[in-house]
């Protein structure tokens, strides 16, 4: 029935189908383009995409600007302070916020009203920048201890939601009553049922931590000034943002303005480069990313 | 539901026959808190981290009423005079207004074509029958979400870059003027919010795809039945369906009113755009990090937050009166 009607479109909802795929075409292509530009120009020759002679695809095809991002010690430190900070991080991330949201989806522990408003109270509200700054710094004395990208965070409130409800609405309560009626413990319960039982929503909120460490630059710029302890991020802000490109430079030989062109085209490939390991695992995550926020949609 | 209520009785009927048992056991057990303990023993450490991190710095927020002396600590030091001498500095100073409007421009700029353009996206998305193209778009759509502020504003700096960026090399090409946007007043606030639409507009209307998707489709069939057209429907069913959808968000959103994207804001922030990129967060952060002066910073954050809950408060309210739909 629906699609027999579907089949009989007048000419006014083609038209408005043909409207709607143009837009949508236009839309596509505006935010594909500056992605495809960034990656051809990382692999183009560094005159060609300074004279605007590489509109689409790479020009003079070449692994130049590559060499000099991977002759570059200070990157390859950042890849593996940030590969480190990523799964020390997410590891206390999914810890902290499983001990959060299973006692706190739990029909029967008495108190979990309180606990749950003073929780989300500070996703509205919070001591502000300088209050944090002196806590970590100072009184915690965490500076240059990667403690300090990784605790602060410890647990998002939005996650923690997104966690409790899936464990509230998508596994039946009457799961875990026939495994406490057959001697499980809370915690047994917590291992046996509750957790084999949410693999998807489990990846999800740790694929969203593990994309925030990868991302964050802010406190590591606040609490990390030892460069041999700074994440990625910190030493992209250099060379992205500070236009200290040129620090990449090995050879000195060249013309300043070519230098200049050279550091411009070598930015690319370092946005690439870091965004290598985002853009290897974004295939075969997106579905997941996609459910995360309808479970979270479920109740905001 | 009855084994639970009967496992509950049991021990209640124990600890009134023992005359020893005292009220606080009775309480205990009729709470199930002797059977849940390890529930209580897994959020220890949850507490102790809200405690710590969230709830610990906002006793710090007393910095905002006091002289901060570094060796005297957040006790020690005294009380200002008058108690809000750091707030009056703040709206005494020069750079208050221009913070202020910098703050609440940019924000209901952004939120101006931010939260409608994920809208029509996910409705455009909706109408699309081919199922290929659907996905195609979609995947394209979220794909900048997951890039990091960093390179976001690197791009945006390196297709500006008045020498060789592509934006000007398009400019040139046509007979224009090279100029580095970065460095323009008035280029900020739209280099911000394009940026920002360019990056989050496929992953916003993700909710609403999935708003879209609970429809009844038996309200379509009847629509088609009676004659309705594809925008009729559009117009009639599937903009009504996503209603309270869009109302939580933009209640979100109000919330937020005074909390651009410190992170991106901070990044594309230079000497020669400041008249417009100076925002009350960033503010916070020179005169609080930069120059360490501790309790003006508090107070400028402070009255930042303060004016966030209220917004929040108030959209809440309005809301409920209005049309029902409500956070809490």
């Amino acid at each position: 029935m629906f699609k027999n009607l579907t089949k009989r479109m007048s000419k006014g909802d083609v038209i408005f189908e043909i409207v709607v795929c143009f837009f949508l075409g236009v839309i596509a292509i505006s935010i594909l383009y500056p992605l495809i530009y960034v990656v051809s120009a990382s692999f183009s020759d560094a005159m060609s995409v300074t004279s605007g002679k590489m509109i689409l695809w790479p020009v003079d095809l070449t692994l130049e600007n590559y060499k000099e991002v991977f002759k570059n010690q200070n990157i390859i430190l950042g890849f593996r302070n940030s590969f480190i900070i990523l799964f020390a991080g997410t590891a206390v991330n999914m810890v902290m916020t499983v001990l959060a949201a299973y006692p706190l989806s739990r029909r029967d522990l008495w108190g979990k009203g309180v606990i749950l408003k003073l929780i989300t109270f500070t996703m509205f509200f919070g001591g502000g920048l300088i209050p944090t700054y002196l806590l970590i710094s100072k009184y915690l004395g965490l500076m240059n201890n990667w403690l300090a990208l990784i605790l602060p965070g410890a647990i998002s409130v939005y996650n923690m939601i997104i966690m409790r409800t899936y464990f509230m609405n998508s596994i039946p309560y009457e799961l875990q009553e026939a495994a406490e009626i057959d001697g499980c413990t809370p915690m047994g319960t917590l291992l046996r049922v509750m957790l084999p039982l949410s693999g998807p929503v489990l990846a999800v909120i740790a694929l969203y931590y593990g994309v925030g460490h990868w991302n964050s630059y802010f406190n590591a710029l606040l609490y990390i000034n030892n460069e041999k302890l700074a994440p990625l991020q910190l030493y992209l802000r250099k060379v992205l943002t500070l236009n200290n490109a040129q620090s990449l430079m090995t050879m000195g030989s060249d013309e300043m303005a070519r230098q200049a062109m050279r550091a411009e085209t070598i930015k690319y490939s370092v946005i690439v480069v870091s965004s290598i390991p985002m853009l290897i695992i974004y295939p075969f995550v997106q579905r997941f990313f996609v459910k995360g926020v309808m479970i979270g949609a479920v109740k905001g | 539901m009855k084994q639970t209520s009967a496992a509950q009785a049991v021990p209640e009927k124990k600890s009134e026959g023992n005359s020893r048992m005292g009220s606080v056991k009775r309480f205990i057990y009729s709470r199930k808190i002797n059977r849940n303990w390890v529930l209580y023993l897994m959020l220890i450490p949850v507490i102790a981290y809200f405690a710590v991190f969230c709830y610990s710095p906002m006793y710090g927020i007393m910095l905002a009423f006091k002289d901060y002396k570094v060796r005297r600590g957040i006790m020690g030091s005294p009380w200002a005079t008058p108690l809000f001498r750091y707030f009056e500095q703040f709206f005494g100073s020069p750079y208050f207004s221009r913070v202020l409007t910098n703050t609440v421009t940019l924000s209901l700029s952004s939120l101006a074509f931010g939260f409608p353009l994920p809208i029509l996206l996910a409705l455009a998305i909706n109408e699309v029958r081919s199922v290929k193209y659907k996905k195609f778009v979609q995947n394209v759509t979220y794909a900048p979400h997951f890039l990091s502020v960093l390179v976001l504003v690197g791009m945006i700096k390196s297709f500006t870059n008045s020498d060789y960026g592509v934006v000007n090399l398009v400019i040139r090409h046509f007979g224009g003027q090279g100029a580095n946007w970065l460095q323009m007043d008035s280029m900020f606030r739209p280099l911000y919010i394009g940026s920002g639409v360019w990056q989050n507009m496929g992953w916003d209307a993700i909710i609403y795809i999935a708003a879209l998707a609970g429809i009844d489709p038996t309200l379509h069939e009847a629509a088609m039945i009676d004659g309705a057209n594809r925008v009729q429907r559009l117009w009639h069913i599937n903009i009504p369906g996503i209603l309270p959808t869009m109302v939580i968000l933009l209640i979100l959103n109000a919330g937020n009113i005074m909390n651009v994207g410190f992170e991106k804001v901070f990044l594309m922030q230079n000497d020669l755009n400041m008249a417009t990129s100076d925002v009350i967060s960033t503010y916070a952060y020179r005169i609080g990090i930069e120059s360490a002066q501790y309790s003006l910073s508090t107070a400028i954050s402070l009255f930042n937050s303060v004016v966030n809950c209220v917004m929040l408060l108030l959209v809440n309210t309005i809301s409920r009166k209005v049309s029902e739909t409500s956070l809490w």
